[in-house]
């Protein structure tokens, strides 16, 4: 799985150009069933950005009654982002994602020598992550509680090696009840996990299957 | 759709699918997925005077013309040459078959298409109007893909039943899969169908193979709403698990109107039972066809083919629960007290486990669980919420 941003990039971008109107912008969002646009000149460069945050900002309320029409004609170029930022089609999804949060942002065009060539949203790393987790194919869940310290992830491998067991995918994440361990998702092409199970337990593993606050199995 | 032709003084109530030849489909002597099952059923069945020979029907094999109304003709080749050698497996692995869930085994094609004959003996008895009902306990492999097989399934018996309900009798069809685990393959054949309604309860994908049956996933394009998922929690108890599916089906049902209804009863949902994490006893497997019978007759007039499916405690659950399931569709008082001794001591020296003397579970079978009342708010949240949009369908309807 490349873990790129050209991988997962939206190609054909929505966008508008600064002298468009916030009624052109709000009829684009409904058609396209989004929520952010690229403003563009005419040679494709990125000259800022409009959310359906900035369009509602713009916009009368629909709770008053006396209307403002004149609004729906201004400009994109009077509410737009300028300067927003932007990341590269070579960039890291992780980094990406990491941009995403620091900076409280909910999308982000992606440019390269200059010209838009794609858009990420919050969704598409969202889907990102889910396939990350294997979520998306058949397969049971196993959760393994492994002390924190070099090795344990071979050791944990080669249990499902021995039992010829294909993984889907495997999260790292840490113990918060308990700094010293980690406890390791796996998810696995199987119906039936119990042999697996069995053969982690043997090997000294704890298996949280399932895992649930106040039960164990 | 056709009527019945038949003359229902000749008209039998109900038919048991039933040959020596579906307990081939094994895979191995460990194998969780073992037909002995019908053996200890069909056996208890005769011991309570609930099943004669004249009840049994012999399954026909599917063709391949109907097993490709829903598989690939390149996979069921595969499947075929998988049969006849067994020693290279890596070439099979992409279709998902000579791996530690579905090992090849000598006749694997053969056996398969037998058990998907079975459920499609089932449907001609019911659709042709020569019985009312039918059960082939050797059907439910509800995890077949189109090109793949998936968690101990090579063909998927009730996806082809379904489409071949379809085509030759154009029957709507509601699909019910009380299986512990998510009917994934037969929703994902049917998930752009507006005539065909799939209903699933299961345990959550959260740990429980096979992941999906969210309650998002309610079908496509022209078959948007007609895919229903009810996923219950780890634990979850009788009480919930009943609550979930007598409003789920019978909201369905009604709005659904179907033809003919096909139930899926794996009977992998109980405390026992060794692959899912479910608190059921044997209270559920006595309601569950009551339900299902009752629809069938307000709303199908009588169509019901049930098929087996999961069901991992074969001892212990799975002759009991299966034995409900066809007492209950012949319309036989539901069994009190002990099982029949000549049964009993024909099959506890044979039994890993103890074997449980009587019709229903002891109480208590299992410690109280802590968070009952909130795995109970739970699921009941989760029924709302995947019933919201039918139920507002309604409302609307019912305004106009």
């Amino acid at each position: 799985m490349q873990m790129l941003v050209e991988e997962i990039m939206n190609t054909s971008v929505p966008t508008l150009t600064p002298t468009h109107t916030i009624n052109d912008a709000l009829l684009l969002l409904k058609a396209k069933r989004i929520r952010h646009i690229a403003i563009i000149n005419t040679e494709n460069e990125v000259l800022g950005v409009v959310t359906d945050r900035d369009l509602k900002e713009a916009t009368p309320s629909t709770l008053l009654t006396s209307n403002n029409p004149e609004v729906y004609e201004l400009p994109l170029e009077k509410i737009m982002t300028t300067n927003p930022i932007v990341g590269h089609p070579l960039d890291f999804i992780e980094e990406t994602a990491t941009i995403f949060y620091d900076n409280r942002i909910g999308c982000l065009p992606i440019v390269s020598q200059g010209k838009l060539v794609g858009m990420i949203t919050e969704s598409d790393l969202l889907y990102k992550f889910i396939e990350l987790t294997g979520a998306h194919q058949p397969g049971s869940q196993i959760e393994v509680r492994v002390p924190n310290r070099p090795g344990v992830l071979f050791e944990v491998s080669k249990v499902f090696y021995e039992q010829k067991m294909n993984v889907l995918s495997v999260l790292v994440y840490p113990d918060k009840a308990n700094e010293a361990y980690k406890i390791l998702v796996l998810r696995v092409k199987t119906i039936n996990p119990i042999s697996i199970i069995e053969a982690l337990r043997t090997e000294g593993f704890e298996v949280l299957w399932p895992n649930h606050p106040g039960m164990t199995l | 759709m056709a009527k019945s032709s038949g003359n229902d003084s000749m008209k039998k109530n109900a038919v048991f699918v039933f040959s020596e030849d579906q307990l081939g489909y094994r895979f191995s002597d460990t194998h969780p997925f073992n037909q002995k099952r019908l053996t200890l059923t069909v056996d208890l069945l005769k011991e309570m005077n609930a099943l004669s020979s004249s009840d049994i029907v012999v399954p026909r094999i599917a063709t391949d013309e109907e097993l490709s109304l829903i598989h690939d003709p390149q996979y069921i080749e595969i499947v075929k040459k998988a049969s006849l050698e067994t020693n290279d497996t890596t070439v099979y692995e992409s279709y998902g078959i000579g791996t530690e869930d579905t090992p090849i085994f000598p006749h694997m094609h053969e056996a398969s298409a037998s058990l998907v004959g079975g459920t499609l003996t089932a449907v001609d008895y019911v659709m042709e109007g020569k019985s009312l009902h039918a059960l082939n306990l050797g059907g439910g492999l509800h995890h077949g893909f189109k090109g793949r097989a998936s968690g101990f399934c090579i063909y998927n018996d009730s996806s082809v039943a379904i489409k071949y309900m379809q085509q030759k009798y154009n029957a709507r069809v509601l699909y019910i899969d009380t299986d512990a685990h998510h009917g994934d393959g037969v929703q994902w054949s049917f998930y752009d169908e507006p005539n065909v309604c799939t209903i699933s309860i299961h345990e959550t994908g959260r740990y429980l193979f096979p992941g999906t049956g969210n309650i998002t996933e309610r079908g496509t394009g022209e078959g948007y709403g007609t895919s229903f998922n009810f996923p219950i929690d780890a634990f979850t108890e009788d009480e919930s698990f009943l609550e979930i599916y007598r409003t789920a089906l019978r909201e369905i049902v009604e709005s659904f109107k179907p033809d003919v209804i096909l139930s899926q009863n794996g009977a992998d949902a109980h405390y026992f039972d060794p692959l899912t994490h479910l608190y059921g006893t044997m209270n559920i497997y006595r309601e569950i066809p009551k339900l299902a019978h009752e629809l069938a007759h307000q709303y199908c007039g009588g169509k019901w083919i049930a098929v087996g499916g999961g069901g991992y405690d074969i001892w212990r659950v799975v002759p009991r629960a299966w034995s409900l399931l066809w007492m209950e569709m012949n319309d036989l008082k539901t069994p009190e007290g002990n099982l029949p001794k000549a049964w009993m001591d024909r099959w506890s020296k044979e039994s890993p486990v103890p074997l449980i003397p009587t019709w229903m579970d002891p109480t208590p079978l299992y410690e109280p669980i802590p968070r009952k009342a909130e795995i109970m708010e739970k699921n009941k949240q989760m029924l709302d919420k995947a019933l919201y949009a039918l139920r507002n369908q309604q409302s609307y309807k019912n305004h106009q």
